[in-house]
């Protein structure tokens, strides 16, 4: 038996910048993940499909455009439609620190890193709750 | 837990996605769930796509896709990345040239790591498209890694093997090397906007012209381009010729047989090669064999022939 996580990486809605997520999903490459990348300008039904499919631990979406209040909670209701709860939705990109409380708080993300943050922090969060 | 497989066989496409999982992950339950699925398996066309990384494999996977959903058939499809020998992780990029599919219920993909194979698949791909098959795929399309010359794994799984080739990559001595221009049953000229075209088709038709295959089935060479499609309506009819082709003469059957005596080759292989790693691993039933050929009290081949007859009385002794 030999689990590895597997991560999609995401970049919903319209904003066309995706040198984070690409850095991103090498750090986890490079950390022993299997990166599933999606590339740029994703429906939040695309994310949710491509997630189910490849079975991932973990939802990854690089939100640069300031739709997070709104890219967010569709994704998790998306996920919530197809019974994939279970999967985990973080992500990263410009979202200020009230936006950021917001949807934790309201269960749409479980963890949230703004831009400066190590790659280090994101290996090991992911690292720690997924269960292995 | 035991329902993935009655929830696979009624349609639902995370159950096949767990299965996956499960079979790659190696789970404990792995044996059981395709004791269960194997026999709803058997019935899909595989069609394997291999070629030199930046071919365009996956935009041509893309396309064909679209042109198979013409029909309404079911496609799954595997595409295959190298795993990193050094960290375990693997980049799974393929999905971003098939975008266009994944919310088509019709269609199914799956990224796949190597994690470790050599042969331009997965271990676990085989037992991957078993699910996609039992899942109801009427077509499943097996991506391989971008390959060299003799990663030829494909060969083993499809029953309709593509290479796809572009123009302007090399002389015409590399199409008469051994290895991957052998195994095609169709050939693709991928990106044929680009210049060169002819003058590839006519080596690969001097090739096949002068080493002729057995059978009677000659790779039609074809041409196609993923910016304008061109060519792929071609393709799948091609692919369709050859599935007949091979269903009427009877070379199915036979090469099903061949590839089911590889797969148990393989599984008995791999079992066997875990017990003599396990046998010899410190504390393992073999290990003092090891003192006795450090102290040059036995040679490797006799301290060999002692563990074959201890365990399996000598029938597969070397000699």
């Amino acid at each position: 038996m030999s689990r590895k996580i597997r991560v999609l990486v995401a970049k919903p809605g319209l904003d066309g910048h995706d040198r984070g997520a690409r850095v991103i999903a090498r750090g986890l490459r490079d950390a022993g993940m299997e990166v599933i990348y999606t590339g740029l300008h994703q429906t939040p039904e695309q994310v949710v499909e491509a997630a189910i499919q490849e079975d991932v631990d973990v939802i990854g979406l690089s939100i640069l455009s300031g739709a997070h209040m709104t890219l967010f909670p569709r994704i998790c209701e998306l996920l919530k439609e197809n019974n994939a709860e279970d999967i985990m939705v973080v992500g990263g990109g410009t979202i200020p620190e009230d936006e950021i409380k917001a949807l934790k708080e309201g269960g749409w993300a479980k963890e949230l890193f703004t831009p400066g943050t190590p790659l280090e922090k994101i290996v090991e969060w992911i690292q720690e709750n997924v269960r292995v | 837990m035991k329902d993935y497989v009655e929830k696979l066989l009624s349609g639902d496409r995370r159950s096949a996605a767990r299965l996956i999982t499960l079979i790659e992950n190696d789970a404990p339950e792995k044996q059981a769930l395709l004791h269960r699925l194997y026999p709803h398996t058997g019935r899909a066309h595989v069609v394997g796509v291999t070629g030199s990384p930046g071919a365009g494999k996956s935009s041509l996977v893309d396309a064909l896709t679209g042109q198979i959903r013409n029909e309404g058939l079911k496609v799954g499809i595997i595409a295959v990345d190298p795993t990193s020998p050094f960290s375990g992780g693997a980049l799974l990029g393929d999905r971003i040239r098939m975008q266009e599919h994944t919310t088509d219920r019709g269609v199914f993909i799956r990224s796949m790591g190597t994690r470790g194979c050599l042969g331009g698949l997965a271990q676990a791909t085989r037992d991957a498209v078993k699910v996609l098959d039992a899942y109801g795929c009427d077509v499943i399309l097996v991506e391989t890694v971008g390959v060299g010359q003799s990663e030829l794994d494909i060969m083993h799984h499809a029953d309709t093997t593509l290479v796809v080739l572009n123009p302007g990559a090399g002389d015409h001595i590399q199409t008469i090397k051994a290895g991957i221009m052998e195994i095609a049953d169709i050939f693709v000229i991928n990106k044929a906007d680009l210049d060169g075209v002819e003058k590839l088709v006519r080596d690969i038709r001097a090739m096949l012209d002068s080493s002729p295959r057995a059978g009677d089935w000659r790779p039609p060479v074809l041409t196609t381009s993923t910016l304008d499609g061109r060519g792929i309506p071609e393709l799948w009819a091609t692919i369709k010729t050859h599935r007949e082709k091979i269903f009427n003469n009877g070379t199915r059957s036979a090469v099903k047989r061949k590839r089911i005596q590889r797969e148990l080759t393989e599984i008995l292989q791999r079992r066997i090669n875990r017990l003599i790693t396990q046998g010899l691993d410190a504390g393992g039933r073999f290990e003092p064999v090891l003192e006795e050929i450090l102290a040059r009290r036995m040679d490797p081949y006799r301290a060999a022939d002692e563990i074959i007859k201890q365990s399996w009385k000598g029938e597969l002794s070397d000699e």
